[in-house]
């Protein structure tokens, strides 16, 4: 990839996730309309000055529920990653600086087991014990993506664990926990910035595809998916139904995807 | 040349006219929205084990048609006596069940005796609570013996709940039930299909199609796509009534729209605080904008209901005006008892797409009168395992198929917990009135009870959306009582 290419990328890409986020910020204070009143009056109807994206099925303002539709999605999406992020992030490192210890083997394994693990069924059995709801998805959503940030932070420091700086911190007296959080953390954090960037797309994906399936946010409370998964027996009548989250679905992941591919760009080329 | 043409034009179509004709499928796919949880219709509430059994694997002694009139089943006549007391029925001769076991009187007082006993678990056991006794002078006559006159009896002999079974057999109908009616069960996939063959020893006109299929499709959206498809020759019920329009312009397909007995409700636990404060239920009642719940959730298609009763009934009283929609009165009853500014609740919900789409339509009524509903989609079987048989609710919302059943009301034990001994006493009267006058006015004092009581939020009739290939006829457009009789299907 070209410089100019990165540097495109990683426009676009936080452009688009600017936009939502501030869309997502904004819907905290204000929404073109009460997105929990419904007017079944004024059910289906096209965009309009009054509604500018028009109404749902409940006659509900569809641009309202889409602006808290954001909220949700990246919500659960940056909580599921950071999660997985941090709680991944610190396991990896543990298995990094014990290589072949008992705990480097159990997390190792343990990572291969969740692995195995459709987010589907995580989110049922989540939603089993927290209960159904955006935080039992985000809860299997994280679990789904921690092996990826697991073997990331081991694979990277166990290569960093036999350079000369980490030797001779070692040979300082330096504790094994000092050497990972000062001397190999800050070098890993640019590759975990990227693959959060990736993992943040697909959590998206994978929470638009639970709310999709009943298994996320629960009514009224407004998410991608489920508007998805609503507008189907509507796709005759009202297609926008349809098009417009799935179009906010596709801009969202395309941004995290664009910034995570930037961001790879420029860090191969610091290297 | 030419002739021979012709000829070997003619012999080709006769050559292939025989297959065509073999190819025309003797086999039926009907989809129906819900898995029963067992195949037993006389040990189990589930409306999917009536949809499915009723009239195909199991028979009654009377049955009811598509017009909701009773007709002779396995019973070719009866007689009852003047002081209402005793039936006399004539069974039909030559009836055997599927695994060869004849059908006598000796069944109908097995099947009679099995509902009674303690501790079966017979959804209805009213129907059969006035039966004294059963004679059987002879294989092909049964006699009941009334210990009351009991006005809709033959309607209760009609239902599943007092479909006859044979001793033999009757403890494993749960998952391999066995009948007298014109298919036989052949194999259960569970969350999928139930197969069923065709019943050659059977006592009525030969049906169209050798083999059966149920199709357990609950998704709307998977619903009209698999009808789209070709993959059902019939949909039983629609869950998607906004659909409708483009399914009528497919030249492939036919679209019905009638009614089942469905009575929807907001049912409440009037045994919980503080769903036992009957002001409460008022304001509840108040709040909820019933034609906007069948706007919303229906498309349109719904009869409002102000009580539990049918309007396709004579005794039907028109009660939607009772507690009508006012959020403003609604608000300052709630203060009233106590809640001025509200209180939080859950609402369990089945899975049926009307229940679904009318629960979110009411919590957002109820949030505008301060009452906070917490929604809790739940399965079949935990619905029934928590609500109906625990009682574990505040709100829930369901609908009531079976027809004449405001009798669940004087149930003490029943999930609603509702007990009033004006509604016992009019429906007393109801039940051993003598002339169709006096039934039909003590029906209307036990509706306006309920109706009065708040009891429930009676909402709508659940409409039933048949939706078949152009071809097929047979289907029945309305539901008196769930059932899809698959003996009633052909080609046109």
């Amino acid at each position: 990839m070209t410089k100019r290419g990165a540097r495109i990328r990683l426009g676009i890409g936080s452009a688009v996730l600017a936009i939502m986020l501030i869309l997502a910020l904004v819907s905290l204070v204000w929404t073109p309309g009460d997105p929990y009143r419904l007017a079944i009056a004024q059910r289906l109807q096209g965009p309009s000055w009054m509604h500018l994206l028009g109404t749902d099925q409940l006659g509900r303002d569809i641009a309202a529920i889409l602006m808290i539709g954001a909220r949700n999605a990246l919500l659960v999406s940056v909580g599921a990653v950071g999660l997985s992020l941090l709680v991944g992030g610190a396991l990896g490192l543990i298995a990094a600086m014990q290589p072949d210890g008992i705990g480097d083997q159990m997390i190792a394994r343990t990572s291969d087991l969740v692995f195995a693990f459709p987010v589907v069924l995580l989110a049922i059995m989540t939603g089993l014990i927290l209960g159904p709801g955006a935080a039992s998805a985000a809860m299997a959503i994280a679990i789904f993506t921690m092996p990826v940030f697991i073997r990331l932070t081991r694979d990277s420091a166990a290569q960093l664990r036999e350079r000369e700086f980490v030797l001779a911190a070692r040979a300082m007296g330096a504790s094994w926990l000092r050497i990972a959080v000062r001397h190999i953390l800050p070098l890993l954090l640019p590759r975990l910035a990227v693959q959060a960037s990736t993992q943040l797309a697909l959590a998206l994906l994978a929470e638009a595809g639970l709310s999709y399936l009943g298994l996320g946010t629960p009514p009224p409370h407004p998410s991608w998916g489920r508007m998805l998964n609503e507008a189907q027996t509507y796709l005759g009548t009202q297609p926008l139904l349809a098009i417009l989250p799935g179009v906010a679905i596709a801009l969202t992941v395309m941004g995290f995807n664009l910034l995570g591919e930037g961001l790879a760009a420029r860090l191969a080329r610091e290297r | 040349m030419r002739v021979h043409n012709g000829l070997r034009a003619i012999m080709l179509a006769c050559a292939f006219s025989t297959p065509l004709a073999a190819q025309v499928p003797e086999q039926v796919t009907l989809c129906m929205p819900l898995e029963p949880p067992l195949l037993d219709p006389t040990r189990g509430p589930a409306q999917a084990i009536r949809e499915l059994t009723y009239g195909n694997i199991f028979e009654t002694l009377v049955a009811i048609d598509r017009d909701g009139r009773l007709q002779p089943g396995l019973a070719e006549s009866w007689k009852v006596s003047a002081d209402g007391l005793v039936y006399d029925f004539k069974l039909r001769s030559g009836v055997s069940f599927h695994d060869g076991t004849p059908f006598t009187s000796f069944n109908v007082a097995y099947s009679v005796e099995r509902a009674k006993r303690p501790e079966s678990r017979n959804a209805q056991k009213w129907i059969f609570d006035p039966i004294l006794r059963v004679d059987t002078p002879d294989p092909l006559s049964a006699r009941i013996v009334l210990s009351r006159p009991t006005a809709n009896f033959l309607y209760g002999l009609a239902w599943g709940d007092a479909v006859m079974v044979a001793k033999g057999s009757a403890a494993e109908n749960a998952t391999v039930p066995v009948g007298t009616g014109p298919y036989k069960f052949s194999r259960w996939v569970r969350g999928e299909r139930v197969e069923l063959v065709v019943n050659d020893r059977w006592w009525g006109a030969k049906p169209t199609f050798a083999k059966a299929i149920f199709r357990f499709i609950s998704d709307p959206a998977v619903q009209v796509a698999a009808i789209k498809a070709g993959d059902c020759d019939a949909l039983s019920n629609l869950a998607a009534p906004e659909a409708i329009p483009a399914l009528k312009r497919d030249p492939r397909l036919a679209v019905t729209t009638g009614y089942t007995e469905g009575k929807t409700i907001l049912a409440m636990n009037n045994g919980k605080a503080p769903f036992d404060d009957v002001r409460v239920r008022r304001a509840i009642a108040m709040a909820i904008d019933r034609q906007q719940v069948i706007e919303g959730a229906m498309s349109g298609l719904g009869i409002p209901i102000g009580s539990h009763f049918s309007p396709s009934h004579p005794a039907y009283v028109d009660l939607t005006a009772t507690n009508a929609y006012d959020p403003m009165k609604a608000k300052a009853m709630l203060a009233q008892a106590g809640f001025p500014n509200g209180f939080s609740a859950t609402l369990k919900l089945p899975p049926p797409a009307y229940a679904r789409r009318s629960g979110e339509i009411i919590a957002a009524m109820l949030q505008q009168i301060g009452v906070k509903i917490t929604i809790e989609p739940l399965e079949f079987p935990q619905w029934l395992e928590r609500v109906f048989r625990g009682k574990d609710y505040d709100l829930t919302l369901i609908a009531h198929t079976e027809p004449l059943d405001i009798n669940i009301y004087a149930r003490p034990d029943y999930y609603f917990q509702y007990r009033s001994p004006a509604f016992n006493a009019a429906l007393n009267d109801a039940e051993t009135a003598t002339s169709d006058e006096a039934r039909n006015a003590a029906y209307g004092r036990a509706q306006k009870r309920l109706a009065d009581d708040a009891v429930n939020v009676f909402l709508f009739l659940l409409p039933k959306v048949t939706v078949t290939k152009a071809p097929l006829t047979g289907t029945w457009t309305n539901w008196p009582l769930p059932a899809n009789p698959l003996a009633e299907l052909s080609w046109k």
